[in-house]
């Protein structure tokens, strides 16, 4: 903007200082683990070295081992948190602005919560079958939750005087909606997203553990089971931290855009 | 000096209209509460003339502020009626400017987007709403902070940009509920002058609500007095001093009997 920016630090040397610790925790972690293979001489169907599985990563996803499994994933991840999340902005906003709408429902959603979703997996598998359909409901089911509650507590947290300020100006219903309660209440919707995002991956590997032709979840199964290359499985697990951390890192960038400058 | 601004010395953008006039009649205001009804207002009477100001003084809980929301067509009074020009106000009117103890901004917007919000609001067009923020700009001299957050704004700021956004819709009466009363006593004097230049170029009637006997001096024609609650007016006190007004050379023959008056009325009512 324009005051404060001049006062902010922003060059090269300072984002190297804020990277150093980030990058040297990740070699001591790398170094911990190839410690523990070295010194308790796991062999690699236990316990992988790093390198081999980082050669086993770079190898899988060059010769298209790990792809059309990743795009399928991929697909029932994003599917699933759209969906999910556009019925928990629905039914969070809903629960917020009526009484009624949370005595009846939140039961509801409590229960489902409490629900593990591993146990309602397999019968999701049985209803929709083991295409894209269950596993994108599995996703939506396990993203519903938080984004719906963290919508439900930003709009009840909207300011009342800037409501106020909304009625005196005669905006309508959907005017107060947009430009009141949907910025006032986005850094916390957006904070239910984070963890909203990263549970949706959770949710597509138990959904195509009930059942499915493709997927890092299913990827995981064979490598470990018909196939017994540890060192894929190891590096389908990484591929999988690695994508919710995209996810995750997306979720934040969004943020910062929507919501960093105020 | 030429013709032409002999022929208007006033700014033409910031006085398109004249002042409206107010009438309260006999507004009472009662929230109910367990175990029966909490009476905030008691059958208030006052009137404010086109260009008029007038301050609105009382002890806290005389429902000042309930009185201000009343007229803006924000609460249904109980008893009584609100007019503006003879049209009574039943909901918020656009006529009305509205300015809060808090300035009230989004914090997501800049100062500008905020001072356009009421606007953005009525539904204006674009250019014309980018016309209508440059004169605001120019009217309460924000413009170097036009695309600064509030945020960055100091408390003093942020009423003036609360100020021009409630003179964004060229109201013909503007309510004002303690505007200055967060701010430090110098920012406060400060805003209190710019507050009169402004409505001396704007021509807009005024009701402010204070409990500042110096400041409603300094601002009113009038200083109506309310009692302990249930509020009613108990003085209505004319405030016989010329126009324009400055802190330093206020008629202190006028100033402390008018004030020892209000003091009076004020210890009375309590």
């Amino acid at each position: 903007m324009t005051a404060a920016t001049g006062a902010q630090p922003r060059t090269g040397a300072v984002a190297a200082s804020r990277l150093l610790p980030v990058a040297a925790a990740l070699v001591i972690a790398i170094a911990l683990w190839k410690a523990i293979v070295v010194i308790g001489g796991y062999p690699v169907f236990i316990l992988p070295a790093p390198e081999t599985v980082a050669a086993r990563f770079v190898a899988a996803w060059t010769d298209g081992t790990i792809w059309p499994h990743f795009a399928a994933t991929a697909g029932e991840v994003v599917l699933g948190f759209a969906v999910g999340a556009l019925v928990a902005l629905v039914i969070g906003y809903a629960l917020a602005r009526s009484a009624l709408v949370e005595r009846v429902v939140s039961p509801y959603l409590v229960a489902a919560q409490a629900t593990p979703i591993l146990a309602l997996a397999p019968l999701l598998a049985l209803w929709f079958g083991t295409g894209l359909l269950g596993k994108v409901l599995i996703c939506a089911l396990i993203v519903f939750f938080p984004i719906a509650v963290s919508t439900m507590v930003g709009i009840r947290s909207v300011d009342a005087g800037l409501l106020e300020l909304g009625r005196s100006f005669r905006a309508t219903r959907r005017q107060i909606l947009i430009t009141l309660e949907v910025p006032a209440a986005l850094p916390s919707i957006l904070g239910g997203m984070r963890v909203g995002v990263t549970l949706a991956v959770v949710g597509a590997i138990v959904g195509e553990w009930a059942g499915a032709e493709r997927g890092l979840g299913v990827l995981i199964n064979v490598a470990r089971g018909s196939l017994f290359d540890i060192p894929l499985m190891f590096a389908t697990l990484l591929t999988v931290a690695l994508f919710g951390i995209v996810l995750y890192v997306l979720i934040v960038i969004v943020e910062r855009r929507l919501v960093g400058s105020r | 000096m030429n013709a032409e601004a002999i022929a208007s010395p006033v700014p033409s953008a910031a006085s398109p209209r004249t002042g409206g006039s107010l009438s309260i009649e006999g507004v009472g205001a009662a929230f109910p509460r367990p175990g029966g009804t909490l009476a905030v207002l008691d059958s208030v009477d006052l009137e404010v003339a086109p260009g008029e100001v007038v301050a609105l003084i009382g002890a806290n809980g005389s429902g000042k502020s309930t009185l201000l929301r009343v007229v803006a067509g924000l609460l249904a009074p109980t008893t009584g009626r609100v007019a503006l020009d003879g049209v009574a106000i039943t909901q918020p009117d656009p006529a009305i400017g509205l300015v809060f103890q808090e300035p009230r901004l989004l914090p997501w917007r800049s100062v500008a987007a905020n001072i356009e919000y009421p606007l953005q609001l009525a539904g204006w067009p674009r250019p014309r709403r980018a016309e209508r923020l440059a004169e605001l700009l120019d009217l309460i001299d924000l413009r170097e902070f036009a695309t600064a957050r509030p945020s960055q704004l100091s408390g003093g700021m942020r009423q003036r940009a609360a100020l021009a956004r409630a003179l964004a819709l060229q109201p013909r009466l503007l309510l004002l509920d303690e505007p200055f009363s967060a701010l430090d006593a110098l920012t406060r004097e400060r805003l209190n002058v710019e507050l009169l230049d402004l409505w001396q170029r704007t021509g807009t009637s005024a009701l402010v609500v204070t409990h500042s006997i110096p400041e409603a001096i300094f601002l009113a024609d009038r200083v109506a007095v309310l009692s302990a609650r249930p509020g009613r007016i108990v003085a209505d006190l004319p405030v016989n001093l010329p126009r324009p007004r400055r802190l330093d050379a206020l008629d202190e023959a006028v100033v402390s009997p008018l004030a020892r008056e209000i003091r009076r009325h004020l210890e009375a009512a309590a």
